[in-house]
C-alpha cells in the first residue's frame, strides 16, 4: 500500500535529483569561469532521466575478488545514472577556459525553472493524494 | 543533497573572488610607490586560481581555490624625475609595474563573478526553502 504511494511520487523525485545534481554542475562552471584550463561541463537531462528509469530493474554485478573489474560506467556507477560530459566552447579563449557566461547563467535559469514546476507538479501529486485519503471531507 | 552543495561551490568562488578584489585594490594602492621594506619598487600581484573537486567520487564537479599569489614579473616602469630623491645617477626614477586599466578591467570581472555567484546562491536558497515545503 505504502509502496504504491512511494510509486506514485518515483518519477517525480528522480527529476528533482537529477535537477539538483544539474544545478551543481552549472554551479560549478560558473563558479570556474575565471579558472585557466577549466572545462565546461554538463548532461543529457533526457538521458540521465532515460537510464534512471532503465536502470531501475537491473542488477549490478557482485566484485567477490578484489581484482574483479568494476564494469562499465551504466546506471547506477555515475550520480544518478547522470553521464558527464564536456560541453563545446562557443568562443574558445586562449586559457584553455571553456565556461561561457551567458550560456551557463541561461542553463542555470532555465534549471531552476525546472526545478520549480517539478515541485509544483510533486505538490499537486501529493495535495491529490491527500484529498483522496480525507475523501472529500 | 545537491542543491546545498552549490552553497559550498558558490561559497569557494565568493572567496576566491574576493581575494582577487582584495590584490587588484592592493595593485592599485600601491601603483605609485616608488620605494617599500625591501628597498625595491612595489610589484603587481595576481591570484592563481584551481579548480577543486567537491567530492572524491565526483572529480569533474569542482569548486575554486586561490592556491598562490604570484608577482608581476614584467620590468618596472621608468620615470625621468631628477629632482625625485630615489632617482639614480641618470634621473630616472622606478616606478611599480601595475597597469591602473587593466587592473579596473580586473576589478569589473571580478565584480561580476562575484555577482554571479552571489545571485546563483539566491536562487539556490529559494529553490531549497520550497523543497522544505513540499507537501504544505
Amino acid at each position: 500500500m505504502l509502496d504504491k504511494i512511494a510509486k506514485h511520487f518515483d518519477f517525480q523525485q528522480r527529476a528533482l535529483d537529477l535537477r539538483a545534481y544539474r544545478a551543481e554542475v552549472i554551479a560549478s562552471n560558473i563558479a570556474n569561469a575565471d579558472t585557466p584550463y577549466y572545462k565546461a561541463m554538463d548532461f543529457d537531462f533526457g538521458a540521465a532521466m532515460k537510464s534512471a528509469e532503465d536502470g531501475q530493474g537491473k542488477l549490478a554485478l557482485a566484485a567477490t575478488a578484489a581484482r574483479h573489474l568494476a564494469g562499465s560506467a551504466g546506471a547506477g556507477s555515475t550520480t544518478n545514472g547522470a553521464d558527464l560530459q564536456y560541453r563545446g566552447a562557443v568562443q574558445p579563449s586562449l586559457d584553455g577556459n571553456t565556461v561561457d557566461m551567458d550560456v551557463e547563467r541561461g542553463a542555470f535559469a532555465d534549471n531552476a525553472m525546472k526545478y520549480q514546476s517539478t515541485l509544483t507538479f510533486l505538490n499537486r501529486r501529493i495535495s491529490s493524494l491527500n484529498d483522496a485519503i480525507k475523501g472529500g471531507q | 543533497m545537491s542543491l546545498s552543495n552549490v552553497f559550498g561551490i558558490a561559497g569557494s568562488a565568493l572567496t576566491a573572488q574576493s581575494q582577487r578584489l582584495n590584490l587588484v585594490a592592493s595593485n592599485i594602492a600601491n601603483a605609485e610607490s616608488a620605494t617599500s621594506s625591501t628597498g625595491e619598487p612595489y610589484r603587481g600581484r595576481h591570484v592563481v586560481f584551481t579548480a577543486i573537486p567537491v567530492s572524491a567520487s565526483q572529480p569533474q564537479v569542482a569548486g575554486v581555490r586561490v592556491t598562490s599569489v604570484v608577482e608581476d614579473k614584467t620590468p618596472f616602469k621608468l620615470k625621468f624625475d631628477p629632482a625625485n630623491p630615489l632617482a639614480d645617477e641618470r634621473g630616472y626614477v622606478k616606478l611599480p609595474n601595475v597597469n591602473p586599466v587593466e587592473e579596473m578591467a580586473d576589478m569589473i570581472s571580478a565584480a561580476r563573478s562575484y555577482q554571479t555567484n552571489v545571485e546563483m546562491m539566491n536562487t539556490a536558497k529559494s529553490l531549497l526553502q520550497k523543497t522544505l515545503q513540499l507537501g504544505q
